[in-house]
C-alpha cells in the first residue's frame, strides 16, 4: 500500500443563492411545490429564449476572487446538448472554452498542522436540470422542473489531492468561503452542493497518472471521504494484480461504502458543445471586477488572521469562532462592546454554544445580542459579579428577558458583590467569632486553615463577596 | 370589395366610410374560403378577427386607432400567438397551443393590426418551397403547378391572393425574400438583433428574424417600425433605436451603389434575370448613381456555410421536442429511450431530420473543427468582406433568386439543389445584415423576378427609401 500514491481531484457543483434562476425569472427557491416555478422559459416552450441573470456572474467573480482565480474579462456561454427527461431543452447553458474563473488555488490545514495547496483549475457557470424522482410512484419517474435553470457554479480542482483527510479538508474550506460569501448555502445532503470525485492511484515517484474513476452521488464531505479510502483500496489492489483501470463513471452505494459502474468510457455523452447564440458575451471590466472585490465580506483566511493577532486568540479559538460565519459576526460585534477579547471568545464557546447546542439552535436564533452579553462581561471584569453567577443565575435570566437592563437584572437577582468593608467584615468576624479554635491553631500556625474560614465567609456572603477582597481582610482580622 | 394594394388605400376607404373593417375581413374570410386549395391556412381565426374588426372599426371613428388599424396580418406558423396553435407546420407539434405570445404577436396587436390566421411554410422554416410542411405543399397563387417558394410561402401566397394585406414571416437562409420573389411581393429581412426572436420557434438561432410580406415597402417599413426595438426576453437584440421607418424619403441623388458580380455572372442564373439586373444597373447610372461591379469570391462557399452553422444550430434547438413534456409522443414507445427515438423519428418529417443529423454531425467530437469551427471563421469573413464593401458603398445590389419559381416536385428529389435556391439569400443573414426583395420586373413566363438590395447593419431606414425607389422607378 505504503509504495502507492492515491490521486484526486474534484469537482464541486454549487448552486448559487439567488431569488431567480439564471435565465428565467422563476424563483430559484428550494422547498416549493413540485412544478410551480415554472415558466415557459423553464419548460422549454417552443420561441423561448434564456433571460441571464446578471448576479450569477457576480457571484462567480466573488468565489473566483476569494479563490485566487484569474476573473475572464469576456464570457462566452455553451450549450451542453444531452436528452434526458428533467432537461426540458434538450441542452444546458454551460460554459465551455471560456470558464469566468481559471488558475486559482485555496490553502487547506491538515490535522497535523500542515498546510497544503490545492489547484482549482477553473470555475464556470452553468444552469441545473429538474429532478427525477423515481422512487415515490411504484411505476413511473416523476419530475420536478423546479430546480430546472437555477444558477450553478462548478469548481474544478486540479489532481492535487493525495488524501481522503485533505479532501475533506478542502471541501470544507470551499464550504465555508462559499458560506461567507453568501453566494451558496453549503447545504451537501439537501444537494445545494454536490461533489464528483475523479480518483487514480499512481506508484509514488511516477510522473504520469493512472487512469481516473470519476465517482458521483456523493452526498456528504464524509462520503466523499469514504469513497475516496474505498477508491483507493480497489484500484491498488487492481493494480498490484496486474490488472487494468478502466476509467469508468462510478456510484458510490453510502450503505455499503462501496462504488459501482454507472457507465463507461464507451457509454459517454458526446455533449456537442458549442457557443450559445441566444446569448451575447458577457464583457467585464476590471473596474466591475474591482468593484465586486470591494464589496466582498471578510473571508475566513483573512479573519483568522485578524482573530490570532489583533484579538490575540489562540488558533483554536479562531477556528472554533470562524467554523461559522454568523457565529464569527456575533462575535465581532461583541468586541465592538467589549475590549476583553479572550473572555468574549470564551464566553461565546462556553456558555453561549452550549445553550445553542442544548435548544439545537444556530446562533442566528439565539435571543440575547451581543451588547448584552457585553454587559455581562462588563459586570464581571469590574469584580461586581462572580463568573458562577453569572453564567448560572444572570445569563439564564437574561435569555428569558433579553432585553433587560443587565445590571438591574442583576441586582435584582441578588448576585451583586458587596464590596463594602464594613459589610465584609461584619461577615468576618461572624465566621472567626463560630471557630474560636480554629483561630487559635491558625494563630500557632496552621496557615492551611485559611481556606475554611474563606469558603465560610464566601458561603455566608451566598458569592455575592470579590473573593479577592474577602481573602484579604479575613488575613488581616486573623493576624491583627 | 376592392382589392386594397396597401394599408393607406384600406385607410382611406375605412375613414371616409367606403368600407368597414367588418367587411373587408369577411372578404378575407370568403376568399380564404374560395382559395383553399391553395393550402395557405392551417388555422383560420374568423370569429375574433371578426370581433376584433369590430372594435377598431369603433377606434377608428373615435380616432382611437393604432398605426396597424386596417391591417389584416396573417402569421407564419413559427410565430407564437397566446392560446392559438403553432406547430412549425410539423406532426411533432401538432395540436400544440403557446401559453403565451411572442413579442412580435404583442406589438401588432397592440398597434391593432388583425390577425386572421397562421400560415402553412416549410417544417421548422426548412426548406425553398414550402414543400416540406406535414400539412402539404402551397400553392403559386399565379400558376397553381409552381411553388411559392419558402419556408413562408403560406405567408407569400397569403398576400399574393389577396387572403390579407400583409403577413409575418421569418427569414433565416432568404425564407421571407425568395417567396417574396416568387410571388411578385416585398419581403424584409431586417438586421440581426433589430427585431425581438421571443416567442419564435427557433430554427438557427443567430440567423433567425422576424419579417414582413407586404404588397408594397411602405407596408414593410410599418410593420417593421413597429415590430422592431429593444425586448428584455431577447438578449441578442439590440437597443438602436427604431425610427419612424415607414417615413420613407427619396433617396439622395448620387448614391453608391455595389452589385455583385459573382451573383449575375454565374452559371445557373437565368438570362432574364441577368438581363434584368445589367437593365437596372444602367437605369440607376442613367439616374445619376454611381453603380460599380464589386468582386465577392466568397459566394461560393456561403451555401456550405450557411448550412453547417444552421443546422449545427438547429439540431440543438429542436432537442426540445423530446414527446416527453409537450407534442407529439410516440404511441409505440415503452421506456424513455423509445419515447426519444420513435417520438422524434415519428415526429419529424425527412428534410428536418436529414439537417438534425447533418447538424449533429457536424458539432461531434472529432468533426467540430473541421467543420463547425471552419464555417464559423468563413461567416466572420463573409461579415467583415460584406461589410468592406458597405464601407465604400451605400447598398448592394443583387438578383433574389437564380430563377422564378419553380414546378412543385422539380428540385424535391435533390437536396443540394434546393439548398442552392438559397445562393444569393445567405449572405446577409451570414453577415447579419438587412436585406429586402421587392418586384423588379416580368419574366416573359409570366413570372415576377424579384431584385434584392442589402443594406449597411442597421440601416433599414437607407436600404427601405432606396427599395421604395426602386419599385417606383421601373
Amino acid at each position: 500500500m505504503e509504495e502507492f500514491e492515491l490521486v484526486v481531484g474534484l469537482e464541486i457543483h454549487a448552486q448559487l443563492s439567488t431569488k431567480s434562476k439564471a435565465y428565467a425569472s422563476d424563483s430559484a427557491g428550494f422547498g416549493d411545490d413540485p412544478n410551480t416555478n415554472i415558466s415557459v422559459i423553464t419548460l422549454g416552450h417552443p420561441g423561448t429564449l434564456p433571460k441571464a441573470n446578471a448576479q450569477v456572474i457576480d457571484f462567480a467573480i466573488k468565489m473566483g476572487l476569494a479563490t485566487n482565480c484569474t476573473i475572464r474579462l469576456e464570457n462566452q456561454y455553451a450549450r451542453k446538448n444531452y436528452f434526458y427527461a428533467d432537461l426540458p431543452k434538450g441542452y444546458q447553458i454551460t460554459q465551455d472554452t471560456t470558464p469566468i474563473c481559471t488558475n486559482g488555488f485555496v490553502d487547506v490545514k491538515l490535522k497535523d498542522g500542515t498546510v497544503s495547496r490545492v489547484g482549482i483549475t477553473r470555475i464556470h457557470m452553468e444552469e441545473d436540470a429538474g429532478k427525477s424522482i423515481h422512487d415515490q410512484d411504484y411505476r413511473d419517474t416523476l419530475i420536478d422542473l423546479n430546480r430546472a435553470g437555477v444558477p450553478l457554479i462548478e469548481i474544478v480542482s486540479e489532481p492535487d489531492i493525495r488524501s481522503s483527510e485533505q479532501a475533506g479538508a478542502y471541501l470544507t474550506e470551499l464550504r465555508k468561503v462559499l458560506r461567507y460569501l453568501e453566494i451558496c448555502d453549503g447545504n451537501m445532503e439537501e444537494g445545494s452542493m454536490r461533489c464528483d470525485a475523479n480518483i487514480s492511484v499512481r506508484k509514488k515517484g511516477a510522473s504520469e497518472f493512472g487512469n481516473r474513476c470519476e465517482v458521483k452521488n456523493l452526498n456528504s464531505i464524509r462520503n466523499v471521504q469514504r469513497a475516496i479510502e474505498y477508491e483507493f483500496q480497489r484500484q491498488v489492489e487492481l493494480v498490484k494484480a496486474g490488472e487494468h483501470i478502466d476509467q469508468n463513471t462510478l456510484n458510490f452505494d453510502a450503505a455499503t461504502g462501496k462504488t459501482s459502474v454507472l457507465r463507461s468510457k464507451e457509454m459517454a455523452n458526446d455533449y456537442r458543445y458549442f457557443p450559445e447564440p441566444d446569448l451575447p458575451p458577457v464583457v467585464l471590466t476590471n473596474e466591475y471586477i474591482q468593484a465586486i472585490e470591494r464589496d466582498m465580506p471578510a473571508l475566513p483566511e483573512q479573519l483568522f488572521k485578524r482573530f490570532t493577532t489583533e484579538y490575540q486568540l489562540t488558533p483554536y479559538d479562531a477556528n472554533v469562532l470562524l467554523d461559522q460565519k454568523e457565529l464569527a459576526q456575533y462575535f465581532m460585534e461583541l468586541g465592538t462592546h467589549c475590549a476583553n477579547y479572550k473572555l468574549a471568545a470564551n464566553w461565546i464557546m462556553g456558555a453561549v454554544k452550549s445553550y445553542l447546542n442544548e435548544q439545537a439552535i444556530g446562533i442566528t436564533e439565539f435571543p440575547i445580542p451581543p451588547i448584552q452579553i457585553a454587559a455581562i462581561i462588563q459586570l464581571i471584569e469590574s469584580n461586581k459579579i462572580n463568573n458562577t453567577s453569572a453564567t448560572q443565575i444572570l445569563f439564564p435570566a437574561l435569555i428569558n428577558n433579553p432585553t433587560a437592563n443587565v445590571a438591574e437584572l442583576a441586582q435584582s437577582l441578588n448576585i451583586i458583590i458587596n464590596t463594602s468593608d464594613e459589610d465584609m467584615m461584619a461577615f468576618v468576624n461572624e465566621v472567626l467569632a463560630k471557630y474560636p479554635d480554629k483561630v487559635a491553631e491558625y494563630k500557632s500556625g496552621k496557615k492551611g486553615l485559611l481556606g475554611l474560614f474563606m469558603g465560610e465567609v464566601m458561603k455566608l456572603a451566598k458569592g455575592k463577596l470579590d473573593p479577592k477582597e474577602a481573602n484579604k481582610l479575613v488575613v488581616a482580622a486573623l493576624e491583627k | 370589395m376592392r382589392t386594397y394594394h396597401s394599408l393607406e388605400e384600406v385607410r382611406a376607404d375605412l375613414l371616409s366610410s367606403k368600407t368597414t373593417l367588418v367587411s373587408l375581413v369577411n372578404y378575407y374570410l370568403q376568399r380564404i374560403e374560395t382559395y383553399q386549395h391553395l393550402n395557405v391556412f392551417l388555422h383560420v381565426y374568423a370569429d375574433e378577427a371578426v370581433q376584433r374588426a369590430e372594435a377598431i372599426d369603433a377606434k377608428l371613428k373615435a380616432g382611437t386607432a393604432g398605426k396597424l388599424a386596417g391591417m389584416v396580418i396573417s402569421i407564419k406558423d413559427m410565430i407564437c400567438y397566446k392560446d392559438h396553435p403553432v406547430s412549425a407546420s410539423s406532426k411533432i407539434l401538432k395540436g400544440f397551443k403557446s401559453i403565451y405570445s411572442s413579442t412580435v404577436v404583442e406589438r401588432i396587436l397592440a398597434e391593432d393590426a388583425i390577425i386572421i390566421g397562421h400560415v402553412n411554410c416549410d417544417e421548422f422554416a426548412m426548406g425553398a418551397s414550402n414543400e416540406t410542411s406535414h400539412y402539404g405543399n402551397v400553392l403559386n397563387f399565379a400558376d397553381n403547378s409552381l411553388v411559392p417558394g419558402g419556408s413562408s410561402g403560406g405567408s407569400a401566397v397569403s398576400v399574393q391572393a389577396d387572403l390579407c394585406l400583409a403577413s409575418l414571416g421569418t427569414d433565416t437562409g432568404g425564407s421571407i425574400r425568395q417567396p417574396a420573389a416568387f410571388c411578385g411581393l416585398v419581403g424584409l429581412k431586417p438586421t440581426y438583433g433589430r427585431v425581438s426572436r421571443y416567442g419564435i420557434i427557433a430554427y438557427a438561432s443567430s440567423f433567425d428574424q422576424v419579417g414582413p410580406v407586404t404588397k408594397n415597402v411602405k407596408d414593410a417599413a410599418l410593420i417593421l417600425e413597429v415590430i422592431a426595438g429593444k425586448d428584455e426576453f431577447d438578449a441578442t437584440l439590440s437597443s438602436k433605436a427604431v425610427s419612424n421607418f415607414s417615413n420613407l424619403q427619396a433617396p439622395k441623388k448620387n448614391m453608391r451603389i455595389a452589385y455583385i458580380t459573382e451573383t449575375i455572372e454565374t452559371e445557373g442564373i437565368d438570362p432574364e434575370i441577368k438581363a434584368a439586373m445589367y437593365n437596372r444597373v444602367k437605369a440607376l447610372q442613367a439616374d445619376g448613381h454611381t453603380v460599380e461591379p464589386v468582386s465577392f469570391p466568397y459566394l461560393k462557399y456561403a451555401v456550405p456555410t450557411y448550412y453547417v452553422l444552421t443546422t449545427a444550430e438547429a439540431s440543438s434547438n429542436l432537442s426540445r421536442y423530446d414527446g416527453v413534456h409537450f407534442g407529439y409522443r410516440s404511441p409505440n414507445a415503452t421506456d424513455l429511450e423509445s419515447t426519444y427515438k420513435l417520438s422524434r423519428s415519428e415526429g419529424f418529417g425527412e428534410e428536418v431530420k436529414r439537417r438534425i443529423m447533418l447538424g449533429t454531425f457536424v458539432l461531434s467530437a472529432g468533426y467540430y473543427d473541421a467543420y463547425y469551427a471552419k464555417a464559423q471563421k468563413v461567416r466572420r469573413i463573409i461579415q467583415e468582406k460584406s461589410n468592406e464593401i458597405l464601407s465604400n458603398y451605400d447598398l448592394i445590389i443583387l438578383p433574389t433568386t437564380p430563377t422564378t419559381a419553380f414546378k412543385i416536385g422539380e428540385k424535391t428529389s435533390d437536396p443540394v439543389q434546393m439548398y442552392l435556391a438559397d445562393i444569393f439569400t445567405v449572405q446577409a443573414p451570414l453577415a447579419g445584415l438587412p436585406a429586402i426583395s421587392v418586384p423588379e420586373t416580368t419574366h416573359s413566363n409570366g413570372l415576377s423576378i424579384g431584385i434584392q438590395v442589402i443594406g449597411k447593419r442597421f440601416g433599414e431606414q437607407e436600404m427601405l427609401d432606396f427599395a421604395h425607389y426602386l419599385t417606383q422607378n421601373h
